[in-house]
């Protein structure tokens, strides 16, 4: 029996890192409750792409705490290890398998735990099937299948890309900018689409949209210099003064 | 020993330039040389050699050499001693003394015999004549003597030794003749304190020669004595052992510098643009080729300034190298940025095509490249020797990294330079031209390669083969040291240079690369950015 | 717009592949055929030399194949494939050299003849077995697979990769080759080994022996093809092209690029070392020099030109620069690098994806314009 340390999804604490005496992190602390969806926002270089890094395993913190699920302490573990424990990761920039078609890039997202005989002798199973097309209907790309990731409009990757997270089913999602480039209504899908993802996975969302987080309805965090400045609901957040602060250089 | 090889003109010259003075004693020696026609037996013959010896008079060092060359006979007639010099017509007779020729023109070998020697006698006759020589006019002899005194540590000479010494007053010469004594000292019948003290004067000089005079007098003592010896023994070969390791750290350091030049403008390019120049050592190979064409010129036009074609070879081989490198990062690089992969693949093309060039014109086989005097030859430091050009080329690498050093931290170029490399797109929207610093850079890179190739057609080989001999260990310096910063590559070049010298002993020269390159890889896993990398985000996008 | 080129994963085992690996096929037994019925004088005789140049040029089409694994579908630049082919070619030249047995110079029964000379007193360890042939074919696949495996399990653990990695490979040829220079290597130093008699019995220099490694080089090329293409077409070779050109993204997914890497370099490995294997016999000798870094890129000029990423694109290219190759320095000895430097670059710079990428992109594009006619498909997911 492993100690349970807290009944949250995500729980950092007191997390620090630098890069050559570059403070990217400042004792962070953050807690997700299983199913919430969080948004974070803060100026360029408030540490939240640093701090996915942290959750994923691209980057060990110098510091602090940081559990998966309760109990799972995630800085011992590599990306891998950490994507098969369900926690799933959506690039800044989108990033797809662009020499692979639609239905191959959530064929591939779905397919992680396989070995490697399973993965060359093995065929699409029905359940397989069934699953990428309920994604494909999903992220509406249901008429791009066979089309070459590459030949996507930048909107289109970036469902492509919630689309192979949904595939990949983690417990806890994290979406960095997923509207960056994107049209009014493309902008207004997308939150849809996090919101239906939202009723039955956590979800944490890095975005400087200010529209499209208030289209979104959750609890807001504002980083700034790796650091929790300020948090709640959006309307409490964007009138703090120190808030207005930082966004306005002073 | 290494007196017996020189002519004996020499030695002629000297005993004539002594003769003034020592003519009182001549007389005396004239009929101790006559001794030689009585005796009957080598330990006789010693005698008489003994008795020459005491003399001290070197009249007498002509006699002695030509016994020691079973030159010297005795009239079976008369008894009466000659030098002599085998002819066509028969034997030609010398003066044991004057040294003049005897008017005897046809004497038959048979009426002479030979005076007895052997080998034990000929070392006695050494050792006696080098004592005669403590007193000579000439320095040089007298630290032959000497040291003849000391290798062999005559005990009979100690005598000759004490006085040369209270006359001596050349200071280098007289601590060789302390050395000679103390040798003289530990085989001779003095007392046990004089044998101490010896032992620390051999102890405090720390050579191998010390060393190896001291295990020869350690198995033949025994008591405090032998205890002392042994004592001095370890000192000393701990010592030397210090002095070895200096030496070996100097050959690597030299080698280090020779990796550093040729790895240095690798490093820029590689660390600017991200690009891996497999024609990086054609570069080099045409710097050498530059210094070749100059050298010949100036042999031509301007032989008087033949000492200097280095010199005009430096600037030259900057220029034609990095021309080169301009051309081919203008017309070829450019066009395959974020493709580091095919870049390999096309400078490795280019590599071919200025190898097969270079082979077309100058022919495949080696050239000739002659060292200036001022680089040529060698000097001591303490027991490490130094060769001149090895020396040079440390200096001149040191040079060129501080030059390098100074353009990338203090120039404005050096300032594009660095803000490329940490963030190409963000340098780009600071309004630097990063195309424009791209091509300098390598630019700088190649004539960097090229001056590097004026320093290596002094130490190797000028053949278009030249650059792939170094270009695999450039790689292997710069993965090592790390891209961005010039100092991971001079420790890194160092670094290797250092432990490639240290495997060799060991190893041998093929099997201690092959340990290196294996290593290296190894160390790869561990760091695979090298020692010196630059860490954060931007680093792995 | 990226339309599917050779770097796609569709090719599969499709209908050109087929054809390719029919033609391979049928080479495998029309050659020698050709050469041994058939007499001298008549127009459709196949010479000696001719099949030995081919049958040489297969074995480098199976290294140029082996590369491409690595290289065209998963992005590993190998710049010491060579090593693996020499490795497996030294495994077959100690057995054919154990074969020669009294027949030597010198006479020895056990000892070969350079061993003799350097004054061995008994066989090294490393030469127990290589009398028997079925010890030399494991050899030749698990030398090579060791070894690739060893390095590849420590490199890619560590994340090396790019040019990093196509250094490390380089040096490890380079290491090898200054190891098996050395005399006391026992591996017959600079010579290397040479002067064979018998494989399995029959004489090497048979006419009937030649063809019969010919066909052998021909099957076997036509099955690492087909292995390509099955793989190319299979889940995990989805995996592998996905692994090549977003390493980071099959990680945040849950895959370890680190085994994937590991699994097909290996293989590589134990691919080339069999081409190795089979081109010994059919030259006579293998030396030190085939572990030259230059020997190995010159393996992925082969497969460049041909087209990385393709099936049938390396053998395309090591026949078309080899056989360039042979007929230039047939011409002009002193100038083939003149040709191969341009090559590097030509191909680097203007045919990145290879004759058979550039041709399959052509093609496609020809037959996808009717389609353009028909109107684009409405915008989707915007409603």
């Amino acid at each position: 029996m492993s100690l349970q340390v807290t009944s949250s999804v995500l729980y950092l604490d007191d997390v620090s890192v630098s890069f050559d005496g570059f403070k990217a992190i400042n004792n962070l602390s953050l807690v997700l409750e299983p199913g919430e969806m969080r948004a974070i926002i803060g100026p360029n270089g408030a540490g939240k792409t640093t701090m996915m890094d942290i959750i994923t395993g691209k980057t060990k913190p110098d510091s602090g705490d940081v559990y998966f699920n309760g109990n799972v302490d995630v800085t011992r573990y590599d990306e891998s290890a950490i994507a098969t424990m369900g926690i799933g990761r959506k690039f800044q920039k989108p990033t797809v398998f662009e020499n692979h078609t639609v239905e191959d890039n959530l064929l591939l997202a779905m397919s992680g735990m396989q070995t490697i005989k399973s993965m060359l002798f093995g065929g699409r199973t029905h359940d397989e099937q069934e699953r990428i097309d309920e994604v494909l209907t999903t992220t509406r790309l249901n008429t791009r299948r066979n089309d070459l990731a590459a030949n996507l409009s930048h909107g289109q990757k970036q469902w492509l890309e919630i689309g192979m997270l949904l595939a990949q089913d983690p417990k806890l999602l994290l979406v960095d900018e997923p509207v960056a480039g994107m049209t009014d209504s493309e902008t207004e899908e997308t939150a849809r689409l996090l919101r239906e993802i939202a009723e039955d996975h956590a979800v944490v969302v890095v975005e400087h949209d200010m529209d499209f987080i208030r289209d979104l309805d959750v609890k807001v965090t504002c980083l700034h210099e790796g650091s929790v400045l300020a948090e709640g609901s959006l309307d409490s957040v964007s009138s703090d003064q120190r808030v207005i602060d930082v966004y306005l250089g002073r | 020993m290494l007196r017996i090889s020189k002519p004996l003109i020499i030695l002629f010259a000297i005993v004539w330039s002594l003769a003034g003075s020592a003519f009182a004693q001549s007389a005396d020696v004239r009929s101790i040389i006559a001794e030689f026609a009585t005796t009957k037996s080598f330990k006789q013959v010693e005698a008489v050699v003994e008795k020459l010896g005491a003399t001290s008079d070197p009249v007498a060092a002509p006699a002695l050499r030509a016994l020691s060359d079973g030159k010297l006979k005795y009239r079976k007639s008369d008894g009466s001693v000659f030098i002599t010099v085998e002819g066509s017509a028969g034997l030609s007779l010398i003066d044991p003394v004057s040294g003049e020729k005897v008017d005897s023109s046809s004497a038959a070998s048979s009426d002479f015999k030979k005076v007895k020697v052997k080998n034990s006698l000929r070392r006695k006759i050494a050792a006696v004549l080098s004592g005669m020589t403590l007193q000579s006019k000439s320095a040089t002899r007298r630290l032959a003597g000497a040291k003849t005194i000391f290798e062999t540590s005559d005990a009979s000479a100690l005598e000759a030794l004490d006085a040369a010494l209270t006359n001596e007053e050349n200071a280098e010469v007289k601590e060789v003749f302390l050395d000679a004594r103390a040798s003289a000292i530990l085989a001779s019948d003095r007392t046990e304190r004089a044998k101490l003290d010896a032992v620390d004067r051999l102890a405090a000089r720390g050579d191998r020669a010390a060393l190896s005079l001291l295990s020869k007098f350690s198995a033949s003592t025994d008591g405090a004595l032998k205890e002392k010896i042994d004592g001095a023994m370890t000192s000393v070969a701990a010592g030397q052992a210090v002095w070895a390791n200096a030496q070996n750290i100097w050959y690597g350091v030299s080698l280090g510098s020779v990796l550093l030049l040729a790895a240095i403008g690798l490093a820029i390019t590689f660390g600017v643009m991200g690009v891996i120049n497999m024609a990086h050592g054609e570069m080099v190979m045409l710097g050498a080729y530059t210094t070749f064409v100059v050298q010949q010129f100036v042999a031509a036009f301007a032989p008087g300034l033949t000492t200097y074609a280095l010199l005009f070879a430096l600037p030259l081989a900057f220029l034609v190298s990095g021309a080169v490198g301009l051309v081919m990062e203008r017309g070829l690089i450019r066009h395959l940025y974020g493709r580091p992969l095919e870049t390999l693949l096309a400078t490795w093309g280019v590599s071919l095509i200025l190898q097969q060039t270079v082979r077309t014109i100058f022919g495949a086989t080696n050239r000739e490249v002659s060292n200036p005097s001022w680089m040529s030859g060698a000097f001591e430091v303490g027991q490490m020797s130094i060769t001149w050009n090895r020396l040079w080329i440390v200096l001149f690498a040191m040079a060129v990294f501080a030059t390098l050093y100074f353009i990338i931290n203090r120039t404005s170029l050096g300032l594009d330079m660095r803000a490329v490399t940490q963030n190409r797109r963000m340098a780009g929207a600071m309004g630097i031209r990063t195309s424009w610093v791209d091509a300098l850079t390598f630019g700088l890179g190649s004539g960097i390669a090229g001056i590097a190739g004026v320093a290596l057609s002094q130490i190797g080989n000028v053949s278009p083969n030249l650059g792939q001999s170094y270009i695999i260990d450039s790689f292997l310096v710069v993965v090592f040291g790390g891209v961005g910063n010039l100092w991971g590559t001079l420790v890194g070049a160092m670094s290797l240079g250092i432990l490639n010298k240290f495997m060799e002993p060991y190893a041998g020269a093929v099997l201690g690369k092959v340990i290196i390159l294996v290593l290296i890889i190894l160390f790869i896993q561990k760091r695979p950015r090298g020692l010196f990398a630059l860490k954060g985000r931007a680093v792995e996008t | 717009m990226i339309t599917k080129t050779g770097l796609s994963p569709s090719a599969g085992l499709g209908k050109a592949t087929r054809i390719f690996i029919g033609i391979i096929l049928v080479a495998a037994i029309v050659v020698p055929l050709l050469n041994i019925t058939l007499p001298a004088d008549n127009t459709f005789h196949i010479p000696d030399y001719l099949v030995a140049l081919l049958g040489k040029f297969l074995c480098y089409a199976m290294l140029a194949v082996s590369l491409n694994l690595v290289w065209g579908y998963c992005g590993i630049l190998s710049l010491g494939h060579g090593a693996f082919f020499a490795l497996g070619g030294y495994a077959m030249g100690m057995y054919l050299m154990r074969q020669i047995g009294t027949r030597g110079v010198y006479g020895n029964p056990v000892l070969p003849d350079f061993m003799v000379f350097l004054n061995y007193k008994e066989l090294p360890w490393f030469w127990y077995g290589f009398d028997q042939f079925w010890f030399m074919a494991l050899m030749v696949i698990l030398v090579p697979g060791i070894l690739a495996f060893v390095f590849g399990w420590l490199a890619f653990r560590s994340r090396v990769s790019g040019v990093y990695l196509s250094i490390i490979t380089q040096a490890m040829t380079y290491a090898l080759l200054l190891a098996f220079f050395r005399n006391d290597m026992g591996f017959g130093g600079n010579n290397g080994l040479t002067d064979f008699k018998d494989i399995l019995g029959f004489n090497i220099q048979t006419r009937e022996t030649r063809a019969t490694l010919f066909a052998l080089s021909a099957l076997f090329l036509a099955l690492y093809l087909f292995v390509t293409a099955y793989m190319a077409a299979s889940r995990f070779g989805k995996l592998l092209m996905a692994t090549r050109d977003s390493e980071a993204r099959t990680r945040f997914l849950g895959y370890r690029p680190e085994k994937v890497k590991l699994f097909v370099w290996t293989l590589s490995a134990i691919m080339g070392g069999i081409a190795g294997a089979l081109y010994v016999p059919q030259v006579g000798i293998i030396n030190p020099g085939e572990f030259a870094p230059a020997n190995s890129i010159e393996i992925v000029i082969w497969t460049a030109v041909g087209g990385r990423g393709t099936i049938i694109g390396p053998v395309i290219g090591a026949f078309f620069v080899n056989g360039g190759k042979s007929l230039f320095t047939g011409w002009f000895p002193e100038f083939w690098l003149f040709v191969l430097g341009p090559l590097f670059v030509f191909t680097t710079l203007y045919l990145p994806k290879g004759i058979v990428g550039t041709t399959t992109e052509f093609w496609q594009k020809l037959r996808a314009k009717p389609a353009e006619i028909l109107p684009e498909a409405p915008p989707q997911a915007a409603e």
